[in-house]
């Protein structure tokens, strides 16, 4: 008899990480709301705006760092240019925060600034839309969705494997950057959008603002650990760990590999693109820089930090990182890659699983199967493969 | 998923601990001012802005030395947004509202500016911006001490229309492709059609941010510079991509006798990484000079120079000071000049005080700031490189001249100069 | 190079002004006067008059202006300033004490050209041939009416077949616009010699109408042999045009490979995901950049053949560095490729921020050599820069290098025996161990001599190899991971490609097509162009 899909859900993971959850998100939505809000500034557990917008981008890394486990630790596809779902997100939504700013800008009219200083009189096409909030999520989910789909439908139909997918990818990253950096794309060029003023025609700058962005990117974050741990537990999860591990013999049984393939990783890419429109009016801005192809290989950096083939890994990665970040640029800004540097190399070298790895072995746990690296000794010689 | 709790210990142990930083830093509070530098020390602008961070501290330590500001010392709070535009904004809430300083120096490229704009804004900061950028711009709690275009960009181009700039009639506008030269050469194409200069004889190029392979350009400008008229290149390439640039231009053949280069973003500090001696000719155009001689400037080197080797920045011996290293210097001093004048370092009354300050320069001119734009009346020189890489000034403007933030040249902007 | 080396230059002034004879009427007060006025006119004609005399100590006087070593002092005296001390511009004779408030001269561009053209007409009668082929091209490149008087005298009498045709192309362009017909015919047939794009733009103007209808030339054989000469020009140029192309596109191309060519073998051969690639370029343009300043203070006399040293350097250096990364961090993760993935990441910070705190975070200056500075000009006036002439040959010199020490040495044997088999090699006695570290050592010392090449054309600073990594990369997966080949032709293959769509779109779109052509070549090939046949890449 089949099991309802509510039940799956909740069976997929076990009590004490429900327990878990429940925790995180009454400290999202009740505890650090009320210690922004009610307690003074100066109280010792005041929580400040910067902290607040620090946590909430860190959430959204998170979300994407998950995203990246599901198809990185998973499916064994590493990519190397999440970054372009990540600020595709962010754009759309950018899109609509610009429209938003109405006749506030510069200029005094109702086109995005950087519209009326190249002169164009009226919305290119693409700008159709825009102002409405719908549209604008439609935008967020379609559009980096449709990008993942064909791209992904092209690459695993050529059976692109390894690191020849992972360096296609880099280009496709790098590529978007450069065609954003221009100015007539249509997305301000270098400067990007910035100087958002509201969402839904309230003021984005205000307290109660921040704290609904900040528990929105905690309820993704939950939502994506749920989703995450329900489907790498279900069947489409084993037939992509085993795609991972042996993939013509999947395919030997059977299985159309490309199906599953591209399935995860429109989903992973749609997951990004969510992050990354929670992402943009926390930060308050968004430009090429996102799609550099050294922050695509961070959001893989996260991801082993924490324990690939984890998810809490990728959300543990990204806040280890992140808070090392941005304690050193301020404790010891002349030094603080080489504490970056050290942490990635030490990690490697000594937590080959991540802190989760670490953390499992200090309890005596052996990895589980479905977590570890399949010993490959030829793996070397035959070049390297996800 | 046990870590979660040991999580929520670590939070409740950080945000004890970040409370008790905040406390002593209230008991600091009584005798420093803190002021914040907000340049990267890391990334690709590490190397245009490490340069000011130094320039701050010095200009710092020396006025501590002369007993600080309204009887307290500066406390300089460095912070590294390592050129990522995102950390810019969020490190610049962190100086604002963790650290609640007073004034901070800091940003070089635009998109760095527009990014920190509005947390200024909305935490009613003060930022002082040293770099000569592109104008359209105009916020209350930012003082811009570099060039707007009308100060740099436009007097340079008039003197390579004038005789002794060569009687150029044709212009190639070549540039990074990002904000500032787009907006430059938008400005300056509408100045050239002021100027009766038609649109086949200005060629607009842009390349890529690193872009290293400037091969197929200098060849266009070849070709281009072929039809017969006097032409000029006019260079917004940015910093990395230069020393490719003029190293091809130099390998090429192209002097500057026959096509003039004049670059608003090359100074003392990027003729360090070229061998300057095929490049003796080209032209730039900036607010100082190192080469200027006047005691106020002989001055400022001279100390910039003992507190590089006081404080062992690599290759000290051959530091060079340059143009935005002194609208760093010249900031720092107009906002002590300001507090020291209203008795407080509060925004509103150093904003309020700061419009009419004036300061001598050691580009060798009493700047003022305008009373009502937050931008400087500047100088304008133009100067040839030399074999040493430095320059020698050419021509300069008899006084300085005010900014136009919103320049006429661009259609919308009339009546817009005030705050 | 336009201008003396002030060194020289002073040696050649003393000598000159200390033997300055009476047979020459010393250039008068009056004229010396005019060199340091204010207004740049009055300047230029008291130049040209120094230059239309010729006298020694007028060429003297000359070239100390061009070399800005002519000064004004506080008390309004001209003088010249040399390393020993101070003569007197007028008399020649050393000024004692040494004048401290003397101000140089200030040169523009406008007086350069003035002094350019000046120093041609006298060397235009100068002994040396390259001297004089040197001053003909000025003379060609500016000629006008004024000139004639000079270029006419020195037509007649020279005899060197190339400065003849250099000067009668001189002479043409001025004819063009005489008023006698005949000699517009001559001169508009001779200038189809020329391949000049300036000349070709002088005559379509006389093929122009003026607003009247009627042809700027009234003539019609004139016309005619305009057109005819125009059309040769043009041939040629669009022939210049095409080979200048495909030499950028080699010149690239060439550093694309050899931007390349050490992860070609570290990653390629060996199957090590280097993000460090970029860093060990930069070790080996910053080991460059050392010894030229080794070279500068201790062996200053040989200081342009400092990058010959520099290769070895470049290459041990780059190698060490490599061997530590290898023997530390990356043999404990063989077998696991994308973890090393992450810690030569961070290898990379590490290696970034120890350039930036050993050398600063600015670029350093590293300079071309006086023989790998400026070009050789060729057919219809290319120019080709010795600098890139000199990459190309040494990315051809390293490529036989690896082909050799992969193909022909004992360690290249190991080496690919290692790589195709490890189990069995260690078998048969192959100390696997130590020959991955030589292995990623020599991939490394590669990359180390193409960091040697790039400073030769690109910046030198700490993070300069994050600019090549992603070239890199795309070059190694294009060619097929593990070809030497394959990396060959991609690298090739892509500076030709970006230089034609550069030519055609712009620089930044085509990088993006270049991008977009790679993503979906990978789609057809997806093993890259070269792959490996047969069971072998099947996992």
């Amino acid at each position: 008899m089949r099991t309802p899909l509510s039940v799956r859900i909740f069976q997929s993971l076990p009590r004490t990480a429900w327990l878990a959850l429940a925790i995180f998100a009454a400290i999202a939505w009740i505890a650090i709301p009320a210690a922004h809000l009610l307690l003074p500034e100066g109280h010792a557990l005041h929580v400040s705006a910067y902290t607040v917008t620090l946590l909430g981008k860190i959430l959204c890394y998170a979300v994407v760092a998950v995203a990246m486990d599901l198809i990185w630790g998973y499916a064994g596809i590493l990519s190397l240019g999440h970054g372009v779902f990540f600020a595709l997100g962010g754009y759309a939504f950018g899109m609509y925060l610009m429209r938003q700013i109405g006749t506030d800008g510069s200029y005094g009219v109702d086109l995005p600034d950087f519209m009326v200083f190249l002169d164009w009189k009226e919305l290119p096409w693409f700008w159709i839309g825009s102002d409405s909030f719908l549209w604008a999520l439609f935008l967020v989910v379609a559009v980096p969705g449709l990008l993942a789909f064909v791209f992904g439908w092209f690459a695993f139909r050529s059976r692109i494997k390894g690191v020849y997918f992972s360096i296609i990818t880099q280009a496709l990253v790098y590529a978007t950057m450069l065609l954003f950096f221009r100015n007539e794309t249509g997305f301000g060029g270098n400067n990007g959008f910035t100087d958002f003023k509201r969402i839904l025609g309230y003021d984005i700058t205000s307290p109660q603002m921040r704290l609904v962005l900040f528990g929105l990117s905690a309820a993704l974050l939950i939502a994506v650990l749920v989703l995450g741990r329900y489907l790498v537990t279900s069947k489409f999860g084993r037939v992509l760990a085993a795609i991972r591990d042996a993939e013509s013999r999947v395919r030997f049984i059977g299985y159309q590999p490309t199906q599953y393939k591209l399935a995860i990783w429109t989903l992973s890419a749609v997951l990004c693109a969510l992050a990354g429109a929670l992402y943009v009016p926390q930060v308050g801005i968004i430009n090429p820089s996102e799609m550099s192809p050294a922050n695509s290989i961070e959001i893989a950096v996260w991801v082993a930090v924490g324990g690939r083939g984890t998810l809490i890994g990728g959300v543990i990665g990204a806040f280890i990182v992140n808070l090392a970040k941005s304690f050193f640029t301020v404790s010891f800004p002349d030094y603080w890659l080489f504490f970056l540097g050290f942490l990635f190399i030490g990690v490697t070298l000594f937590l080959p699983d991540g802190v989760v790895g670490l953390w499992r072995k200090l309890r005596g746990r052996r990895p589980a199967p479905a977590e570890s690296d399949a010993p490959a000794p030829s793996v070397a010689t035959k070049g390297a493969k996800a | 998923m046990k870590t979660r709790r040991s999580f929520i210990k670590a939070l409740t142990l950080s945000a004890s601990l970040a409370a008790m930083g905040s406390v002593s830093s209230f008991a600091q509070a009584a005798d420093t001012i803190k002021v914040g530098i907000l340049h990267s020390l890391s990334g690709t602008m590490a190397i245009s802005e490490t340069a000011l961070k130094n320039v701050a501290l010095m200009a710092i330590d020396e006025i501590n030395a002369a007993g600080g500001v309204l009887g307290k010392k500066l406390e300089p709070v460095v912070v590294d947004p390592a050129s990522n535009w995102p950390l810019f904004a969020e490190k610049a809430r962190q100086l604002l509202s963790q650290d609640k300083v007073a004034v901070t120096f800091g940003c070089w490229t635009s998109v760095s500016r527009k990014s920190v704009n509005p947390v200024f804004k909305e935490l009613n900061g003060l930022l002082f911006y040293p770099v000569q950028y592109e104008g359209e711009e105009l916020e209350k709690n930012v003082f811009y001490t570099g060039a707007a275009p009308n100060q740099q960009a436009i007097p340079a181009v008039e003197y390579l229309m004038s005789k002794d700039g060569g009687e150029a009639k044709r212009f190639v506008l070549l540039g990074t492709d990002y904000v500032y030269p787009r907006t430059t050469n938008k400005i300056l194409r509408a100045f050239l059609h002021s100027k009766g200069v038609k649109d086949e004889d200005i060629m607009e190029e842009y390349t890529p941010f690193g872009h290293a392979d400037y091969q197929t350009i200098i060849a266009n400008i070849k070709k281009f510079a072929a039809a017969g008229k006097k032409t000029a290149v006019v260079s917004t390439i940015n910093g990395d991509s230069n020393v490719p640039f003029y190293k091809e231009l130099g390998n090429a053949g192209l002097k500057a006798t026959d096509v003039p280069v004049v670059a608003f973003s090359v100074g003392e500090e990027e003729l360090r990484g070229v061998d300057a001696k095929p490049l003796v000719g080209h032209l730039a155009a900036w607010n100082y000079f190192m080469s200027v001689k006047n005691p106020t400037n002989a001055a400022f080197i001279k100390k910039y120079q003992d507190w590089a080797k006081a404080n062992k920045v690599p290759n000290a011996d051959t530091v060079v000071t340059n143009d935005p290293m002194e609208a760093t210097y010249v900031g720092i001093y107009m906002w002590k000049q300001a507090v020291e004048q209203a008795k407080t370092t509060d925004v509103d009354a150093v904003i309020a005080a700061l419009g009419g300050q004036t300061f001598k320069a050691p580009s060798g001119f009493t700047l003022t700031m305008d009373k009502t734009n937050h931008h400087l009346h500047k100088p304008v020189l133009i100067g040839e490189v030399r074999a040493d890489g430095q320059f020698s000034t050419v021509w300069k403007t008899k006084e300085p001249i005010r900014a136009q933030p919103w320049s006429p040249f661009i259609p919308g902007n009339e009546g817009k100069q005030n705050l | 190079m336009p201008l003396s080396v002030p060194h020289l230059l002073r040696v050649f002034l003393l000598a000159v002004c200390c033997t300055l004879g009476s047979a020459h009427a010393a250039p008068s007060a009056e004229t010396l006067a005019r060199l340091a006025d204010d207004d740049s006119d009055t300047r230029i004609a008291a130049i040209a008059e120094l230059g239309a005399e010729g006298s020694a100590q007028s060429v003297a006087l000359l070239d100390a202006l061009a070399g800005e070593a002519l000064a004004l002092t506080g008390a309004g005296r001209l003088v010249i300033l040399t390393d020993t001390g101070a003569l007197d511009a007028a008399t020649g004779e050393a000024i004692e004490p040494y004048p401290d408030d003397a101000d140089p001269l200030m040169v523009n561009n406008r007086i350069r050209n003035a002094l350019h053209s000046a120093k041609a007409a006298t060397n235009i009668r100068a002994t040396d041939r390259a001297t004089r082929l040197a001053a003909a091209q000025l003379l060609r490149d500016s000629a006008s009416e004024l000139l004639m008087p000079i270029l006419e005298p020195a037509l007649a009498v020279e005899q060197d077949k190339e400065i003849r045709a250099i000067l009668a192309l001189a002479v043409a362009r001025v004819n063009l616009a005489s008023s006698e017909p005949a000699k517009r015919i001559l001169a508009a047939q001779r200038l189809g010699d020329s391949s000049d794009a300036s000349v070709k733009a002088m005559l379509a103007a006389l093929l122009d109408t003026n607003g009247n209808g009627q042809f700027v030339e009234p003539d019609a054989e004139v016309r005619a042999a305009a057109k005819a000469s125009m059309q040769a020009i043009e041939r040629r140029l669009a022939m210049a045009d095409l080979a200048s192309t495909a030499f950028t596109g080699l010149s690239l191309g060439s550093i694309l490979l050899l931007a390349a060519l050490g992860l070609a073998i570290t990653y390629g051969v060996m199957g090590v995901i280097n993000m460090a690639h970029g860093e060990l370029l930069m070790v080996g343009a910053y080991a460059t950049y050392v010894v030229q300043g080794l070279f500068r203070t201790y062996l200053p006399e040989h200081v342009d053949s400092y990058v010959l040293a520099a290769v070895p350097v470049a290459f041990l250096t780059a190698a060490a560095v490599g061997m530590l990364m290898e023997r530390t961090v990356i043999r404990w993760l063989y077998g696991r490729p994308l973890e090393t993935l992450l810690a030569t990441w961070g290898l990379s910070l590490v290696l970034i921020q120890t350039a930036r705190v050993i050398f600063g975070p600015q670029n350093v200056e590293v300079a071309n050599p006086a023989w790998m500075s400026g070009g050789v000009s060729t057919y219809a006036d290319i120019v080709l820069p010795w600098n890139r002439l000199v990459i190309i040959g040494f990315a051809i010199f390293v490529l036989l290098l690896v082909w050799l020490m992969m193909q022909k040495t004992r360690l290249g044997m190991f080496v690919r025996a290692v790589t195709q088999n490890r189990a069995m090699a260690g078998c048969v006695g192959v100390p696997t161990a130590r020959i991955d570290t030589l292995a990623f050592g020599i991939g490394a010392g590669i990359a180390g001599l193409g960091g040697c090449a790039l400073s030769q054309v690109a910046n030198v600073g700490p993070a300069m190899g994050q600019g090549y990594i992603v070239d890199s990369f795309m070059v190694v997966v294009l060619g097929g991971v593990g070809q030497l080949a394959g990396a060959v032709t991609a690298a090739m293959g892509l500076g030709l490609m970006t230089k034609i769509l550069e030519g055609w779109a712009g620089a930044v779109v085509a990088k993006i097509l270049v991008l977009v052509f790679i993503i979906i070549f990978i789609q057809k090939r997806p093993q890259g162009l070269f792959a490996l046949k047969g069971r072998f890449v099947e996992d």
